[in-house]
């Protein structure tokens, strides 16, 4: 017990302080107001808000793309192929889908770009990132809705109230935390990921300005910084680093607390 | 008196499992009627045909009619929501809706569009009161429901199936799950609630059914043996079942 807390503790303060250590120094206003500069991977003037920009874009767009299926097809999992042997088939696929690396996802991405005639773009990555998020999206929602008591429903139904009313007032608000947390967790992970956009969006110093446009991301301009042979400037790799952790944090600690919020009134 | 509700040639599936047989019944009006019998003798199955509740459930189906104030509750015509707005239900379990105690009891109300504002309000102390609950909460209207203990659970549970003016309450067992002290509270309700709404109740127990019941109904294996007056029903019973039932031998 004791032993494990330690092992998983002491790997979280190991991460978070070389992290912390190597990159605070580095870290200043100017890094996250400003866009790269010419000469920024050689140790001059400027930030990586185009990158900050640029991972909330594509990680919005992905997760916003990757909502619009996964939560019909997690309502339908859950409504009408609760039991039949279809849906486990569906949900085996999606367990299978979520445990491809994310390197595959980008390099089919980059197919499907090259085929629809794209180039790397933000459009690109944001799809790349859609196909990374839906099954981790879809299978946590579909454990939300699953743990829906019927009950509930009927106790709704019986003073009179037709299905919608039901599934607006009573089924959603009993699974909109668990929802939320689905959909936060989905944009952690796709915040994060380095592999699936290396392709599909591309890097570029400047924020893009339409969908069509290559777009910078946090977790490549750490590699990039890391990948250069100046100290000055694989230790703003470690910055860039500290925030997209900070990111990541604030997202879950701020899921949490409104999953908490919405999730006052939910029947346990 | 004219019975309120009346079933004629009912018959309930569970796929290929018939689980009632036949039944034809005349519940009165308000008062109390209880349906008795040993375990899966159809009760339930029978109380929630009433309300078309048993659709709810897959694989069920159901053949002849159950009228409520002379008007079939199986025919196409028929809005389902306004029967079981009519006749409310109150489960085994209290589930309260994940919302607050004071939205608990104003749902059905507003979804019925029935009242608005500070009517609304109005409406929602008089059906604590009435469910008894009103004391213990009125401090904390806009807490979760969920706080509550599962006895003030179903007290609010009856406030709220109270509060969209049913003429007819339907329980099934509703105090199986509950402690003593709550049982006694709930059955408290019933009890003083009986003259205004016509109640048909699932219990199987025996001492429950004789403070409560004014007419009674015993059922086995999907059939009804034996339907009448309370006190003939438990005084002389004319089924050797019945007979069997109240002895515990059955």
């Amino acid at each position: 017990m004791l032993l494990s807390f330690l092992a998983v503790a002491g790997a979280l303060v190991l991460i978070l302080g070389t992290v912390l250590i190597k990159g605070l120094p580095a870290l200043n206003w100017q890094m996250v107001t400003q866009t790269s500069k010419g000469g920024y991977y050689l140790g001059k003037e400027g930030g990586i808000l185009n990158a900050i920009i640029g991972s909330l874009y594509l990680a919005g767009g992905g997760t916003l793309l990757a909502l619009v299926f996964s939560l019909p097809i997690a309502l339908y999992l859950e409504t009408y192929v609760i039991k039949s042997s279809w849906g486990s088939t569906v949900r085996l696929a999606l367990d299978v889908l979520w445990g491809i690396p994310s390197i595959v996802y980008g390099a089919f991405g980059f197919t499907l770009m090259l085929s629809l005639g794209l180039r790397a773009s933000l459009l690109g990555g944001i799809i790349a990132l859609a196909l990374l998020e839906l099954p981790i999206m879809t299978r946590a929602m579909d454990e939300v809705i699953r743990l829906m008591p019927a009950a509930l429903k009927q106790a709704s139904l019986a003073l009179g109230s037709t299905q919608l009313e039901t599934a607006i007032h009573v089924v959603t608000r009993q699974m909109l935390p668990g929802i939320l947390t689905a959909v936060l967790l989905a944009f952690g992970r796709g915040i994060g990921d380095a592999a699936s956009v290396l392709f599909t969006a591309g890097y570029t110093d400047r924020i893009p300005t339409s969908l069509m446009r290559p777009v910078a991301s946090l977790p490549l301009a750490v590699f990039f910084q890391l990948g250069t042979p100046f100290p000055e400037v694989q230790q703003r790799a470690y910055a860039s680093a500290l925030i997209l952790t900070v990111i990541v944090l604030a997202i879950s600690l701020g899921s949490r607390w409104a999953s908490g919020q919405v999730g006052r009134y939910s029947v346990k | 008196m004219e019975p309120h509700i009346k079933t004629r040639n009912l018959n309930a599936y569970y796929n290929d499992h018939q689980a009632l047989k036949d039944i034809n019944l005349d519940i009165p009006k308000q008062q109390i009627t209880v349906i008795m019998g040993p375990s899966g003798c159809g009760k339930t199955t029978l109380l929630k045909s009433l309300n078309r509740f048993l659709e709810l459930t897959d694989g069920t189906r159901i053949t002849g009619e159950v009228l409520i104030d002379n008007a079939n509750v199986y025919t196409g015509e028929v809005d389902v929501t306004e029967i079981r707005k009519k006749a409310g239900l109150l489960a085994q379990r209290p589930y309260p809706l994940p919302m607050s105690i004071y939205d608990n009891v104003a749902y059905g109300m507003r979804i019925h569009g029935m009242q608005k504002g500070r009517n609304l309000e109005a409406a929602v102390q008089h059906y604590l009161e009435v469910a008894g609950l009103w004391d213990e909460v009125k401090d904390r209207l806009h807490a979760p429901a969920t706080g509550l203990s599962i006895g003030q659970q179903q007290r609010l549970c009856l406030a709220r199936g109270l509060a969209v003016e049913p003429e007819i309450l339907l329980g099934d067992e509703p105090t199986s799950a509950l402690d003593p002290i709550s049982a006694q509270h709930i059955e408290g309700r019933l009890h003083d609630l009986k003259e205004k709404y016509t109640t048909v109740l699932v219990t199987h127990i025996l001492r429950q059914a004789k403070r409560l019941a004014g007419y009674v109904i015993f059922m086995y294996l999907g059939e009804v043996v034996e339907a009448g007056p309370a006190h003939e029903i438990f005084e002389r019973p004319k089924e050797a079942r019945t007979r069997a039932y109240l002895e515990g031998q059955i």
